[in-house]
């Protein structure tokens, strides 16, 4: 019997993340930056794409490319064909009950604009909307406008030190009065874990839809609309390792059937004439004009990737990777961590003493290390921990313990040029 | 970390950590606001004109070290000056902090603003740098308006 010598097997556990394998899939992650290799913590702001979503988008162009539900021919059949069959692979995703339930959209802003502007209209003077202190400006600004046109109100849950979700005060804020309830799932400033399927349950208690922003969940948790029992679930498709430019609006079908469109154009009628415009039947009545199909096939293989990895495997790998950084950062006594939340999520904002977080960013840059710096579009729970910018590292599951280190040692260089 | 040391002279790092000028100022009677959202940078220039002269600046805020830095040595810089040198003064600083200029063909107008030549390595940077430049050209215009760099 001949032995068969292979390359010593690295310790991974069975059933853990090989985190070695992913990054293999990721080309990006290869490069090095300014003469060092790349560590990129930028994940909350748009994650990298493996090979396999490059590769069907690109092939999507080179083979299949025709504007879709229109064409008899071959082509137009192929695209229909692909871009519906992401439709399936998102529905199945999300456990949503239909595809008539899954609406492509521009990413999650565009998801809430839509409830905003369509769901809105039924609201009333005096009728109220419930968020939160940590909302991303997505979440706020689309009912600030909802509420200019309709004299509703805009009720803001506060947070705790932590920068967790104030749940008696929600419950105080929940009346007869509340139509609305639209929360992140998770806080892209915090990476505080909201407790999603309570808040529902207590809105719909209220008589409220309830909207959920998955935008920083999407990539993390595994997520079940029908066990969260939410109304909308937002999210977009370049967090999750997908392209840029397509996002998913989940909706309960019959809140969708009730629904005006969005926008008007093609494929959302189904008979037009001046006099009478029929509506196309969902999802279609929400997709005016030609879509981003590449993007919603390459969403499809991203969703697809990342199955084929585990979710839970990845929320269990993400968790740990998460502690690691957590005890990392706090071991250098000039770091404060802003969001420290029991329930957290692949964020870590926090704030350097005596060193602004752009001159932070500036420092770990040539470092190699991409790291996000500002107000992450969440200017109020800046304000409420009383900083206006933060540093922030947003992990993946492609990020790794020795590039946390990378991470630690480029904060005490930043210490040293600043001391 | 060449790049680095560039950008973070010592005189930058001195004027971050005890910034001149850095108060309101009584007397002013031009003031302006600016703002950099990118970072969320804030600053209020005061501004005492008379004449057509800088008589008297000062500044106040939050921002990163290249602004703050910059804010300070502009009030250093521009006390006493008139508007059209306060102007020019700009112009060269703006050269300087783009790359547009060579950093040399200045540096006797500059004087000790030529600190910032770091700046044009760091392209997302030349925003910090003339934040408060920004906001003193809105102040002598008397435009009580929120300068941004957006």
């Amino acid at each position: 019997m001949s032995t068969v010598t292979t390359a010593p097997a690295r310790a991974v556990p069975p059933g853990a993340l090989d985190v070695e394998r992913i990054r293999a899939d990721f080309p990006i992650l290869q490069q090095r930056v300014r003469g060092k290799p790349l560590v990129y913590l930028d994940n909350a702001a748009t994650s990298q794409k493996p090979r396999v979503v490059i590769d069907t988008v690109s092939r999507y162009y080179l083979e299949e490319n025709a504007n879709i539900h229109r064409g008899v021919h071959y082509l137009s059949e192929r695209a229909t064909r692909a871009y519906e069959s992401a439709r399936g692979r998102v529905q199945r995703f999300l456990n949503a009950a239909d595809t008539r339930e899954i609406i492509y959209t521009r990413g999650t802003t565009e998801g809430i604009n839509l409830v905003a502007a369509s769901y809105g209209r039924r609201l009333r003077a005096g009728d109220e909307i419930v968020i939160s202190w940590m909302e991303h400006h997505s979440n706020i600004v689309p009912w600030q406008l909802l509420c200019e046109q309709t004299g509703a109100v805009l009720r803001v849950v506060p947070i705790n030190d932590d920068g967790e979700l104030g749940m008696d005060e929600y419950a105080r804020l929940l009346g007869p009065r509340t139509k609305i309830v639209a929360m992140s799932h998770v806080s892209n400033a915090l990476g505080t874990i909201n407790p999603v399927r309570e808040i529902v349950a207590m809105a719909h208690e209220a008589g409220a839809v309830a909207l959920l922003d998955g935008a920083q969940a999407i990539p993390h948790l595994p997520v079940d609309v029908r066990e969260l029992g939410c109304d909308f679930y937002a999210f977009s498709g370049h967090k999750v390792y997908g392209p840029t430019g397509i996002g998913i609006l989940y909706g309960k079908a019959e809140l969708l059937e009730a629904m005006p469109p969005y926008q008007g154009g093609g494929d959302m009628i189904s008979s037009v004439s001046f006099e009478k415009t029929l509506y196309n039947t969902l999802p279609h009545k929400f997709e005016a004009g030609t879509p981003d199909i590449a993007g919603a096939v390459g969403l499809g293989a991203a969703l697809e990737y990342v199955e084929g990895i585990g979710r839970e495997r990845i929320a269990a790998y993400e968790a740990e990777l998460l502690a690691y950084a957590t005890e990392a950062l706090s071991a250098l006594p000039e770091v404060r961590l802003i969001g420290t939340a029991h329930d957290k999520a692949s964020v870590l904002s926090f704030e350097l003493e005596g060193v602004h977080p752009h001159d932070v960013g500036t420092i770990l840059d040539r470092e190699g290390i991409a790291i996000r710096t500002g107000n992450h579009c969440a200017q109020p729970a800046m304000e409420r921990f009383g900083v206006p910018a933060t540093a922030r590292a947003s992990l993946a599951m492609y990020n790794t313990r020795q590039e946390i280190d990378v991470l630690a040692a480029g904060l005490h260089k930043v210490i040293e040029v600043f001391r | 970390m060449s790049d680095l040391q560039e950008l973070y002279q010592e005189v930058i790092l001195d004027h971050n950590r005890r910034p001149r000028n850095f108060q309101v100022l009584e007397d002013a009677n031009r003031q302006a606001e600016g703002y950099n959202p990118l970072c969320g940078d804030k600053i209020t220039v005061y501004l005492h004109l008379q004449d057509d002269v800088v008589r008297d600046i000062s500044f106040q805020g939050a921002g990163c070290a290249i602004s703050k830095a910059s804010a300070s040595l502009m009030t250093d810089s521009v006390k006493g000056k008139t508007r059209a040198e306060v102007e020019a003064l700009f112009r060269r600083f703006h050269g300087l902090v783009t790359g547009e200029d060579d950093p040399e063909s200045a540096s006797v107008e500059l004087g000790k603003l030529t600190v910032f030549s770091g700046v044009s390595e760091f392209p997302v940077r030349v925003k910090c740098a003339s934040l408060a430049w920004h906001t003193l050209q809105a102040a002598l215009k008397g435009e009580g308006d929120k300068v941004s760099t957006e």
